[in-house]
């Protein structure tokens, strides 16, 4: 009863083997430059048909952007299918570990600068100083601050596409009206601008808002006041500039220009609705204003401190590390990330500045809405890479501006507060991801 | 009636003892189908119990022994020092713990009574015979099929202080205008509790409904040919008829309000401050986002001891009383 179903096992086997060998002969004819396993990337990809899980947080007016982008890299590119997968960034940095810890990652995804640091101490993210090399992407091309907060532990695990900071958008029909035909540059020209469109009738013209992105408005001050809101192993924050800073913010409300209790997302639904004149916020949100048909410009964030300053981040391509390492698919995410640095340019569409000298020098931003934050690009500052930052400043940096900005709390104790609290949770994350 | 019927559905071999005493073999194989069938008939529940109750919970104080992240290669055990930081008032872990079990309380003190006499109004009034009643028991149930996500974004937009509906009204109206619904307490704990109300009573009136029709008209017949009044028949008819349920309903409704998450953590992202930030808020952004496991593991199981402790109180309230009927009826 045994014999005949192992001549059965045995000739299957055989059967396999002959169609085995047929395949490869059929491949081996076809394929024309076979490559060799251990060759280093060139920039190209010739292996078999690969399809890679892109992971990525674009669900704003830049989603649409990327889509056409990866499906003119898809029809580009004959053996890489790009499978592009969006979801909320908050959702997003919680998920990635998950999926990479449990061998489930994607092949390649985009992360904001501040979270690289984090995720490379978490082993999530992969070194890609090959790359680098490969590609000649060099520190030339990009501003110092972008290019070094990538570097970690002497490692670079991101490569910039864009860089993107807060920006001032006012309602130009509202400006008209109120004789303003420059907009403010400075503390002086600002509060003047304030004045103005109170007494032109626009009773509420800045609206501050009490959570985001009221601690970006907050940071950028605290630059622009000569601050560092982090030392290397301390949080700093609560200093004099910082203080100030807040001060500030509070004092919009307490003189009138915004109401109190401004809610989430109130401040910019009121802005669309010409209920305020002027509100700081992201320039990805250029899009969506535009789609609005709100009557609006932009102009970069006004010094109130001392000395140009403005919160900016920037998203980064990486690699995720692989359960089981697939050098075909490690070598297409590798002409993918190339790809999409080189044609940055159209990212421009999306609101974004691209992150490269080369692509801006070359007319990318001529004509958008973006070009004159653009200009602006060596003031923009970025929060350092250690890691664990960003819980930091959720946990104690925004609820703070928050009962500052509320008026519940005076702003030198809920930053004095916040500050030694944000010390030791450093503390803790420097013991946790050993220093 | 009832007796006859379950005699009817007995098997042979239970209502004849005595003849199967006398068949040795015949018993034997019952007995051993017997051992085997009720594990097999629960088996099924007992792995996925087993799986998704009983290994997390155990696996839970494991991970709550440990500085648990599990992105991290080390997971170094630190015994009970998860639970004594959450004791240590100089810990950075503790003071927002403790604030989050006080929203917890705050949140579940004012909507589980809300909750529990609201849904009984609204079931009494839908148990009575009228035109329109059918579509009014939906109207008042809708809201439970929405997800809090819906529920949450809805009304944060509607109570918005700045431009949202509710002050725009209330200002016609001749009312305060201005009241910080998201932004400021105790006005945010009102509309926190105002909107679960309005989303989940339907869910307890249902239940309530199915536990009114099941009381015996007899027994409201019986209360109005003695003289009760309505009030004296909802007293002591209804209330005592609906007592099974309400022990049911008051645990289910306390361990909901004190799992409540969604709404402050997108109506008011837990402000002003952290003052609405509730319990499971709380464990989520430590574990999740944190990725501090043991120290949301820790948390959790605080939380827990903490349920539990209410819900023997709970029952304890509704157990069954038997000594006060038994003198009642003597005297």
């Amino acid at each position: 009863m045994i014999k005949p179903k192992m001549s059965v096992r045995r000739r299957f086997a055989a059967a396999t083997a002959i169609g085995t060998a047929a395949v490869l002969a059929v491949t081996g004819c076809s394929g024309g430059t076979p490559e060799t396993p251990g060759e280093a990337f060139t920039g190209e990809y010739t292996g078999p048909e690969v399809e890679l899980s892109y992971w990525n947080g674009f669900t704003g007016g830049d989603g649409p952007f990327m889509e056409s982008m990866v499906e003119q890299f898809n029809s580009e590119h004959d053996n890489i299918t790009v499978v592009s997968n969006t979801m909320q960034w908050a959702d997003f940095y919680q998920r990635l570990p998950a999926a990479v810890t449990a061998g489930e990652g994607p092949d390649v995804g985009v992360m904001h600068l501040d979270q690289l640091a984090t995720n490379a101490a978490r082993n999530v993210i992969v070194p890609l100083d090959d790359l680098t090399d490969e590609l000649e992407l060099t520190e030339d091309d990009f501003t110092t601050e972008v290019w070094d907060a990538g570097v970690y532990n002497d490692a670079r695990y991101g490569i910039p596409l864009d860089v993107h900071s807060l920006a001032m958008y006012y309602n130009t029909e509202h400006f008209a009206a109120a004789g303003i035909t420059e907009p403010p540059v400075d503390a002086a020209s600002f509060q003047e601008a304030l004045e103005k469109l109170s007494a032109a009738g626009y009773q509420t013209p800045f609206w501050m808002p009490t959570r985001w992105p009221s601690h970006l408005i907050n940071l950028s001050l605290l630059w622009q006041n000569g601050g560092e809101p982090f030392g290397e192993d301390e949080a700093t924050f609560g200093s004099e500039a910082g203080i100030e800073a807040l001060e500030w913010q509070r004092s919009i409300v307490d003189e009138g220009y915004s109401p109190s209790d401004v809610a989430i997302d109130s401040q910019y639904v009121a802005f669309k609705n010409g209920q305020t004149s002027i509100t700081w916020d992201g320039i990805w949100q250029i899009n969506d204003l535009t789609t609005s048909g709100l009557p609006y410009a932009m102009a970069p964030v006004p010094t109130i401190g001392e000395s140009d300053a403005v919160w900016a981040n920037s998203h980064n391509f990486f690699l995720p590390r692989q359960a089981s390492a697939d050098q075909d698919k490690t070598d297409a995410a590798k002409v993918f990330i190339a790809w999409m640095s080189e044609q940055s340019a159209e990212w421009a569409g999306s609101g974004m500045i691209p992150a490269r000298q080369s692509v801006r020098d070359a007319g990318a931003l001529e004509g958008l809405p973006q070009a004159p934050i653009a200009e602006q690009i060596d003031a923009m500052r970025f929060l350092p890479p250690i890691p664990g930052i960003g819980t930091v400043v959720s946990e104690t940096l925004e609820i703070a501006v928050a009962d500052g900005v509320l008026g519940a709390t005076p702003p030198s104790d809920a930053l004095t507060d916040a500050e030694s609290t944000a010390t030791q949770l450093m503390e803790d994350n420097a013991a946790t991801f050993g220093g | 009636m009832s007796r006859q019927a379950s005699a009817d559905v007995l098997p042979t071999g239970r209502a004849s003892r005595p003849a199967g005493r006398r068949a040795q073999p015949a018993k034997r194989t019952s007995r051993e189908q017997g051992a085997a069938t009720p594990w097999l008939f629960l088996a099924p529940y007992l792995l996925l119990f087993g799986g998704f109750v009983i290994l997390p919970a155990v696996l839970g104080v494991w991970i709550s022994l440990h500085a648990w992240d599990y992105t991290l290669p080390l997971k170094p055990f630190v015994g009970l020092e998860n639970y004594i930081a959450l004791f240590r008032p100089d810990s950075t872990v503790s003071g927002p713990f403790w604030g989050s079990m006080r929203a917890t309380g705050i949140f579940t003190l004012f909507s589980v009574p809300l909750l529990l006499t609201i849904p009984l109004a609204v079931a009494l009034l839908m148990s009575k015979k009228f035109p329109g009643r059918n579509f009014l028991r939906a109207i008042y149930f809708a809201p439970y099929v929405l997800g809090v996500a819906v529920v949450a974004v809805l009304w944060r937009y509607l109570l918005d202080n700045n431009i949202g509906l509710v002050n725009y009204y209330l200002g016609l109206l001749g009312l305060p205008d201005d009241t910080a619904w998201t932004t400021s307490t105790p006005a945010a704990w009102i509309a926190l509790v105002g909107v679960t109300v309005w989303w989940t009573l339907g869910f307890n009136a249902v239940i309530y409904l199915a536990a009114l029709q099941d009381i015996p008209v007899e027994l409201y017949e019986a209360a109005r040919v003695d003289g009760a009044n309505g009030w004296q028949q909802f007293l002591h008819v209804t209330i005592p008829g609906l007592k099974p349920i309400l022990s049911f309903i008051t645990i289910i409704t306390l361990l909901a309000s004190a799992n409540m998450f969604g709404q402050s953590y997108l109506m008011t992202q837990g402000g002003p401050g952290r003052e609405t930030r509730t319990a499971i808020y709380q464990i989520a952004e430590t574990g999740l986002r944190n990725f501090q496991m043991g120290s949301a593991a820790a948390m959790s199981y605080v939380l827990t001891v903490f349920l539990m402790i209410v819900s023997v109180i709970v029952f304890w309230i509704f157990r069954e009383k038997k000594e006060p009927t038994a003198k009642k009826a003597s005297s």
